[in-house]
């Protein structure tokens, strides 16, 4: 059975080898498949018009308004979520850093939070529209997405947070400071970095989703001007003009597709530049 | 001296303001759930009065004009696309994470970290144009006529097939987090009784645990059974129990996102809906639980 042994850590050495590559291999795949298809039907039209008249039919035209739209919803939705998750990261990691099963809850609830599907929340945010008595808007958009990103955000600045240590604190509280100055002038001051990466974490999770603003947002063919007025998403835009027969409305989803992919990967690159020089600075 | 007695009121005051915020923030972060689930609730109350839940999660007839409303076929093809995904992904999840700790060096995992980060944050719409470019192809006009089937290509396989990708970050990190936490003493314990590398990986390893690999893996269904946008995409949309995986199905998340229009016109429609909403949320919270229980009871043993 000797060689049966040597042949099965053979086997699986090179199955081992075999998936880590292909992760990589399927990324590229992803990527390459993508870039080719939008990449010829990319233009400077697409990124500085916003749809003209027959735009649907294939006429002329951009995608300015989903562009704008996404970053003012992302951007609007980060920062509600912020005044919502810098507090909370905060207090649970100063306030009440000695409840130890009161955190375990809260852990919890946030975990959970997490796991609900996008969906879930897009009809939560549809109902709650209903209720406030707000129309699809910007505004309803907006407050959806924080609420669905919010746990990403406060559970990233949370994992940061952890890990400053407890005598950096407690020498501040042995001088004297409020739990208001320690969170604010030492806790966050130290961390910085790490919130930043939260934050576009959870704006790089706002921008991509469509599920939550499907319900919630509408869309249109302008720029919004204020937060009452629905506006257009980069994501819904792919997904809506994939749906159109008409091929020239088909290929500007996938050039729609590859500025939606850029965005991305710049947010993923600079979170990864700032996680290198938060490393670089850290005290502990 | 009054100046400082002040300024300590001052900064006294402030700390009670901003711990009042900060633990209001708690407060409405705790409740969130709850305001979620009976919001829903009291959306789905209409639907539930008029036909009863077993009707509702087990009758495969849906005619929403009609007043008929049977969720079946929707659960039937979510577990379907759910499982076929799991299936797919497991074993490159596994084997890759077994590689990334045990065999490879830290600059490997180090290399590897941004490209996982890459897959995770890639939106779930991409994933779905990228299905409908190559998976949906690859079923319909490469794979079926293989096997001698007849398909357009969205099917649940070719569902199945991209959510397999779009879970792979996401259990990778998890089971890669799990198996650090694996004492090097025991491996080294096994190692020296002449075990080889493998024979030690199999049983130490992944015995030691297997309760947190379970774990994400629950983790990694819960995720799959809520994913909308990329399933809908190629999936096929069509109300009908599937027979094969090369047949169409209609997921959950899929029923709720297509029918949005429609839906405010009908009250019992848009009831039924909030219905289909609130029994996702109800069905990923329990995998949740579950999974996270796991986890916590592992934590416990190590």
């Amino acid at each position: 059975m000797m060689w049966w042994r040597k042949f099965e850590e053979r086997l699986f050495y090179v199955l081992m080898i075999f998936s880590t590559a292909s992760l990589v291999i399927l990324l590229l795949v992803i990527l390459l498949s993508i870039f080719l298809k939008g990449v010829p039907y990319l233009s400077w039209e697409m990124v500085s018009q916003t749809p003209k008249g027959g735009y649907y039919f294939g006429r002329e035209g951009g995608i300015l308004n989903a562009i704008v739209g996404s970053l003012y919803l992302s951007a609007g939705a980060v920062f509600l979520a912020l005044v919502f998750s810098l507090p909370l990261a905060l207090a649970m990691n100063i306030h009440m850093r000695t409840y130890k099963r009161t955190l375990h809850v809260i852990r919890f609830v946030l975990d959970l939070l997490w796991g609900i599907p996008s969906i879930v929340y897009g009809a939560f945010g549809f109902t709650l529209m209903i209720y406030l008595g707000i129309k699809a808007s910007l505004l309803a958009g907006i407050i959806t997405v924080a609420i669905f990103i919010l746990p990403i955000m406060v559970r990233a600045m949370d994992e940061v947070m952890k890990n400053v240590p407890v005598t950096l604190l407690e020498s501040a509280f042995s001088l004297g400071s409020t739990r208001t100055e320690v969170a604010f002038k030492v806790m966050l001051r130290q961390t910085l970095p790490g919130i930043i990466t939260a934050v576009l974490l959870a704006f790089g999770r706002g921008i991509g989703d469509v599920a939550s603003v499907l319900f919630t947002t509408g869309y249109t063919d302008n720029i919004p001007t204020s937060l009452f007025q629905q506006t257009a998403t980069l994501p819904l835009a792919v997904f809506f003009q994939l749906g159109s027969p008409i091929p020239e409305v088909q290929n500007r989803a996938y050039a729609a597709a590859v500025i939606l992919t850029l965005i991305i990967l710049i947010i993923s690159i600079a979170t990864r530049l700032l996680g290198r020089g938060y490393n670089k600075t850290r005290i502990n | 001296m009054a100046t400082t007695i002040t300024y300590y009121k001052l900064r006294k005051i402030k700390d009670r303001i901003v711990s009042g915020w900060v633990k209001t923030m708690v407060g409405l972060v705790l409740l969130l759930p709850v305001v979620i689930a009976i919001s829903l609730l009291s959306k789905s109350w209409l639907i539930l009065g008029h036909s009863g839940l077993s009707e509702l999660l087990f009758s495969s007839v849906w005619r929403p004009l009609a007043g008929e409303f049977g969720f079946w076929p929707f659960i039937i093809s979510s577990v379907w696309v759910t499982f076929l995904g799991l299936i797919f992904t497991a074993p490159i999840c596994l084997l890759s994470a077994i590689y990334l700790t045990q065999y490879g060096s830290k600059r490997l995992l180090g290399m590897m970290q941004p490209v996982i980060d890459i897959l995770a944050g890639i939106p779930s719409v991409i994933y779905g144009v990228w299905g409908i470019l190559l998976i949906v192809p690859a079923v319909g006009s490469f794979l079926a006529p293989l096997l001698g089937i007849e398909t357009s290509g969205f099917s649940i396989l070719a569902g199945g097939f991209v959510l397999a990708v779009m879970l792979i970050p996401f259990i990778l990190n998890i089971l890669i987090e799990i198996f650090r936490t694996v004492p090097r003493d025991l491996f080294e314990a096994s190692l020296s009784l002449g075990a080889s590398k493998w024979h030690t990986i199999k049983h130490v390893l992944l015995g030691k645990t297997f309760p947190g690999i379970i774990s994400a893996f629950g983790l990694g269904l819960s995720r799959a059974f809520g994913e909308t946008i990329a399933v809908l995409m190629v999936v096929g949309n069509v109300v009908a129990i599937p027979k094969t995986i090369f047949d169409p199905g209609y997921p959950l998340p899929a029923l709720i996102a297509n029918n949005y229009g429609e839906m405010l016109s009908i009250p019992m429609f848009d009831s039924a809906l909030m219905f289909a909403a609130l029994l996702l949320m109800a069905i990923v919270i329990l995998f949740n639980i579950f999974s996270r229980w796991a986890i916590i009871h592992f934590e416990k043993k190590q």
